[in-house]
């Protein structure tokens, strides 16, 4: 069985009079513990995606499975991290960092208990009682990780979370994630821009197509594990790389066209 | 960048690690910003005490020799005088407790009560709108125009006060939370739900904290409206008060009266003022800067 499945899950909106299709029937089958990251163009329905797995999104049409349950417009099931770190700025890290477990009830001391650990192991140590404006932007990020961590859900999105890092930060925090991702063995769904930071991260690949939204081909990487900057450079990684370059472009070509 | 100069950069992230600054040679002078700071502070707080100083003994000196006519203007050492037998043979200190209290009491209710019917607009949308034109227009309604009625409705006494300043500030403090409840970052809420937060939750932990700066910045206009609500209570009618010792006062051309409630008020403002500073800390506790 699969940890999450989306069965011909769809979104249409309607603006202005005009129905525009934000996602066609879309199938993905994400086996337990895998790296699957999602890419495209803008406007490929990807958030549109993401919504709908959060549960924060009802699907206009299909199933999204969870363990083989439905989880249709429930949120709280999956671990979700966007863009933006959305720290609380009143809050204390510590206090961000343990807010999913006091959404849940947990009490402030078992939280803090749980929460103190995994800071020091993932470099937050001693930032415990700094606020969110006096850290760096990848300081921001790793909390926003470490708060979705602890929320503890098996399946974790991550919407673009390195987006607006500079390019080493982001790299830094790549390699962090993976270790973060052998650690923890969660399912993660990871949207990005860039080809190299799929390429780098996962499994396997969701390409998808802009106007209409919908998914164009689902790549396998084979790349050995553990991976690191010498990966970047591995023949397959470059192949990979060319062949998903052209998959976009074909994409930017026709939205050209119809423009 | 300058690499090889004496500036050390320490990045924000080692704030916490002490840096080592190297030792530069024939060192005469050390530019120290936190010092010049202080010095700075301290020669304005003379600066604005010998300001104060001067207006004093101007007002006095100018009332003495006749270039302002002491009959309008009093002067300071009257008015110290004149305050002082109000205090002592007079009424003052229980004027003074009859206004303030009305004053504090409308404050606290039109604020808590504004604040809460601010905040109510994030539950539902169509509520928030339908009351929306509501809200505006008794904003608009000059309140100090009413206080006759008011008066009428609620009787020449304490309560009469204390509904007016209630409603000099019940609005302002609705608008202000308003605004901020309107301010509250959507991805924020989306966060919050995405971690299965329940609206209550969202309410709790994220509403209310990000309208707290949008009350608070109303709270020292709201005092000062408060003030002004009782004061007009007063002067339409009343037994007690300042307000009603001023306009007495003023029925009986004691000019130097008048002057003792305007100084007294003018204390109790800053004072109240001073209180609302000390209570924006208090409600923005535990935040950074």
């Amino acid at each position: 069985m699969y940890k999450l499945e989306v069965v011909e899950g769809s979104k249409v909106f309607r603006k202005g009079g005009q129905d525009i299709i934000a996602l066609q029937e879309t199938n993905m089958k994400i086996p337990e513990g895998k790296f699957v990251s999602i890419i495209g163009p803008s406007g490929c329905g990807k958030s549109t995606l993401f919504n709908m797995i959060a549960g924060l999104l009802k699907p206009s049409s299909g199933e999204i499975l969870l363990d083989g349950q439905n989880i249709i417009g429930k949120s709280g099931h999956v671990g979700y991290m966007l863009q933006k770190d959305l720290l609380l700025p009143w809050r204390t890290i510590l206090a961000n960092i343990i807010l999913g477990l006091e959404l849940k009830g947990v009490s402030k001391k078992e939280a803090e208990k749980r929460a103190i650990p995994l800071m020091e192991k993932y470099g937050l140590g001693g930032f415990e009682n700094h606020y969110p404006g006096e850290l760096s932007g990848g300081m921001k990020q790793r909390a926003a990780l470490l708060r979705t961590l602890l929320y503890d859900q098996d399946v974790i999105l991550l919407d673009e979370p390195f987006g607006a890092l500079d390019a080493q930060t982001r790299l830094l925090m790549q390699t962090w994630l993976l270790q973060i991702w052998g650690d923890f063995k969660k399912t993660v769904l990871f949207v990005t821009h860039d080809i190299d930071e799929a390429i780098y991260l996962s499994d396997e690949i969701y390409v998808l197509s802009p106007r209409p939204g919908r998914l164009k081909e689902i790549v396998a990487v084979n790349l050995p594990r553990p991976r690191g900057q010498d990966t970047l450079s591995m023949l397959e990684f470059v192949n990979l790389k060319k062949r998903l370059l052209g998959m976009l472009k074909e994409d930017q070509e026709s939205l050209n066209k119809a423009e | 960048m300058n690499s090889g100069s004496n500036n050390v950069a320490v990045s924000k992230d080692h704030m916490t690690q002490r840096s080592v600054v190297p030792k530069v040679k024939n060192q005469s002078e050390v530019d120290d910003p936190e010092q010049r700071e202080s010095r700075t502070k301290n020669i304005t707080l003379l600066g604005r005490i010998l300001v104060g100083f001067l207006i004093v003994i101007a007002w006095e000196l100018f009332t003495r020799v006749g270039i302002l006519d002491s009959y309008y203007w009093s002067n300071p050492s009257t008015i110290v005088q004149t305050g002082w037998t109000s205090l002592t043979e007079g009424s003052l200190l229980m004027d003074l407790a009859y206004t303030s209290g009305a004053t504090i009491i409308g404050f606290i209710l039109g604020t808590f009560i504004g604040s809460l019917l601010g905040l109510s607009f994030w539950w539902s949308d169509l509520y928030s709108r339908i009351s929306e034109p509501y809200i505006i227009a008794f904003n608009a309604i000059p309140k100090l125009a009413l206080a006759p009625v008011l008066v009428i409705m609620f009787g020449i006494g304490f309560s009469s006060k204390v509904i007016l300043a209630f409603m000099m500030t019940v609005i302002v403090t609705a608008l202000a939370a308003k605004s901020g409840v309107h301010s509250v970052d959507k991805d924020l809420e989306k966060m919050l739900f995405s971690l299965g937060a329940s609206r209550n939750q969202v309410f709790s932990k994220v509403v209310i904290p990000s309208a707290m700066p949008w009350i608070v910045s109303s709270l020292k206009i709201n005092i000062a409206l408060a003030l002004a609500g009782t004061i007009v209570g007063e002067f339409i009618s009343s037994r007690q008060g300042i307000g009603r010792m001023i306009l007495y006062a003023g029925q009986i051309m004691d000019t130097n009266l008048v002057w003792v409630g305007v100084v007294v008020l003018s204390a109790v403002s800053i004072l109240m003022y001073l209180g609302t500073v000390w209570l924006e800390r208090f409600l923005l506790q535990g935040r950074p800067q």
